[in-house]
């Protein structure tokens, strides 16, 4: 059987992770093909809904990077996310889907280095889990 | 006989996994009743009128006018007559919150066959089963063989196995609600397009709730409801207790608050919103006052059954659906 490769879903801010990640790119740094960036124009956009959806159309993670505490473009968008985090966190363990499949941590526009580092860690992190089996257990109805 | 009820509508009302609460929601029109009767027959009404299911199968398609179909689909009875009788009605209706989004039956997803039986037939403190016997949906009988409906796996909302026309939300639905609607169908008035939610309102119950609100809401606890003393006028959220208002419908008279009790939710979440926990999460994570990592997660530790607060009527048709049981124990 072919080596499986984890889908993840990353939703960055515009204004420091996505620069971030951008930077990685643009430093010619390597990190793992794994990683669907999506990018937002603050963590604090990121609805509990899309995570669910990610992960309804067939990720097997999702990471959410944002600006560091205090550095958020809006002020306090990075705050909401991190709670709305705690609670996603939450309720997917309630509904037996592992809370190690999500992910939050900050990166700013400097730190291509640790987004790509992080890329890596958050893809071996999801292989070690195996395939998330929302999507075809939500196809099968028995 | 017959042209004695021409031109009355027919109708009928259906229950799958319901309590019966939706049927006596019809029965509490109290006097209107007679007006209903008046304008319709009720051609299939197991709670009421002694009629056969092969009565169903006898008419012919599109016979009936209107089916309130309450309760969700639990078993392969439930589904085989959603079936029947969306092929013998022109208007199916979704009855209630189980027939909209799966309702209180629909919890049974955070389980799957095996543990409900098991804890039924096996483990529950009044059961006595040393024979270990469980339902079998074929049963060889001296007389023939006999069959009972198969017990599924998942709960599903009505619209999984039947085409719905409209969706009347409610836990029950609101009695004045179903006359609205009843009338305007009887009127031969212009309906809504087909797959609407019918009795309630577009907008949120906050917008209808009479309680005050401010826009400073922040939260450093949160409560159940017996855990407080409630002052009777400020908004439930603001005082710490969930209150499902923001991710939920208006139409209902918003009843329970002003019983002094918080929304559950049973009225599903107003138009173009998916997953009404999602939302509500959202909602609840602004409120939160701090930016403290750790103390967040106390906050959000506080409550204690996320899923079944935030889902309590609507499990079955949000985005995850059901709970994900490890794959060897579904096997079986």
């Amino acid at each position: 059987m072919a080596k499986f490769e984890p889908k993840i879903v990353a939703f960055l801010c515009n204004w420091c992770s996505y620069t971030g990640a951008d930077l990685a790119g643009t430093s010619r740094m390597k990190y793992a093909h794994n990683i669907r960036i999506i990018r937002v124009m603050c963590s604090g956009r990121v609805d509990p809904t899309f995570v669910l959806k990610s992960f309804r159309e067939g990720a097997d993670g999702v990471l959410i990077c944002g600006c560091h505490p205090g550095d958020c473009h809006y002020h306090e968008g990075n705050y909401k996310c991190l709670r709305r985090y705690k609670f996603i966190k939450k309720y997917l363990g309630q509904m037996g889907i592992d809370e190690n499949r999500i992910r939050l941590e900050w990166i700013s526009a400097s730190e291509g280095k640790q987004f790509a580092e992080l890329a890596d860690e958050m893809t071996e992190q999801v292989e070690a889990l195996g395939p998330c089996r929302v999507r075809t257990v939500m196809e099968n109805v028995s | 006989m017959e042209n004695e009820n021409k031109g009355k509508l027919k109708m009928a009302i259906y229950w799958g996994a319901a309590c019966g609460g939706c049927c006596v929601s019809v029965l509490d029109v109290h006097e209107k009743l007679f007006d209903i009767v008046a304008a319709a027959d009720l051609v299939f009404w197991p709670l009421a009128l002694d009629f056969k299911y092969s009565d169903v199968e006898k008419m012919p398609d599109g016979y009936i006018d209107v089916c309130l179909f309450n309760g969700a689909i639990r078993n392969s009875e439930n589904e085989l007559m959603a079936v029947l009788l969306r092929q013998k009605s022109k208007i199916m209706v979704a009855y209630g919150s189980c027939a909209h989004m799966g309702g209180i039956p629909g919890l049974a997803n955070f389980f799957d066959r095996k543990s409900i039986f098991d804890r039924v037939y096996f483990q529950s403190e009044s059961t006595e089963n040393p024979e270990g016997i469980t339902p079998q949906p074929k049963y060889d009988a001296p007389e023939g063989e006999l069959d009972i409906p198969a017990f599924y796996n998942d709960v599903l909302p009505l619209k999984s196995v039947a085409c719905v026309d409209y969706f009347i939300p409610g836990c029950p639905p609101q009695s004045e609600r179903l006359l609205e609607v009843f009338q305007a169908i009887a009127s031969g008035a212009e309906l809504p397009s087909k797959e609407s939610v019918i009795g309630a309102l577009e907008k949120s119950q906050c917008d209808e709730c009479k309680r005050k609100k401010t826009d400073n809401k922040k939260v450093k606890q949160f409560f159940r409801p017996w855990e407080i003393e409630d002052d009777g006028e400020t908004c439930f959220l603001e005082q710490g207790v969930i209150c499902m208002g923001p991710a939920t419908r208006g139409g209902c008279g918003v009843r329970c608050i002003e019983g002094n009790a918080p929304c559950r939710g049973c009225y599903g979440p107003p138009p173009d919103i998916s997953d009404p926990g999602a939302k509500m999460m959202s909602a609840i994570a602004t409120m939160i006052d701090s930016n403290d990592e750790e103390e967040i997660a106390g906050i959000v530790q506080s409550i204690d059954d996320i899923a079944g607060t935030f889902y309590r009527f609507s499990l079955p048709s949000s985005i995850l659906r059901r709970k994900l049981i490890p794959e060897a124990v579904e096997a079986d």
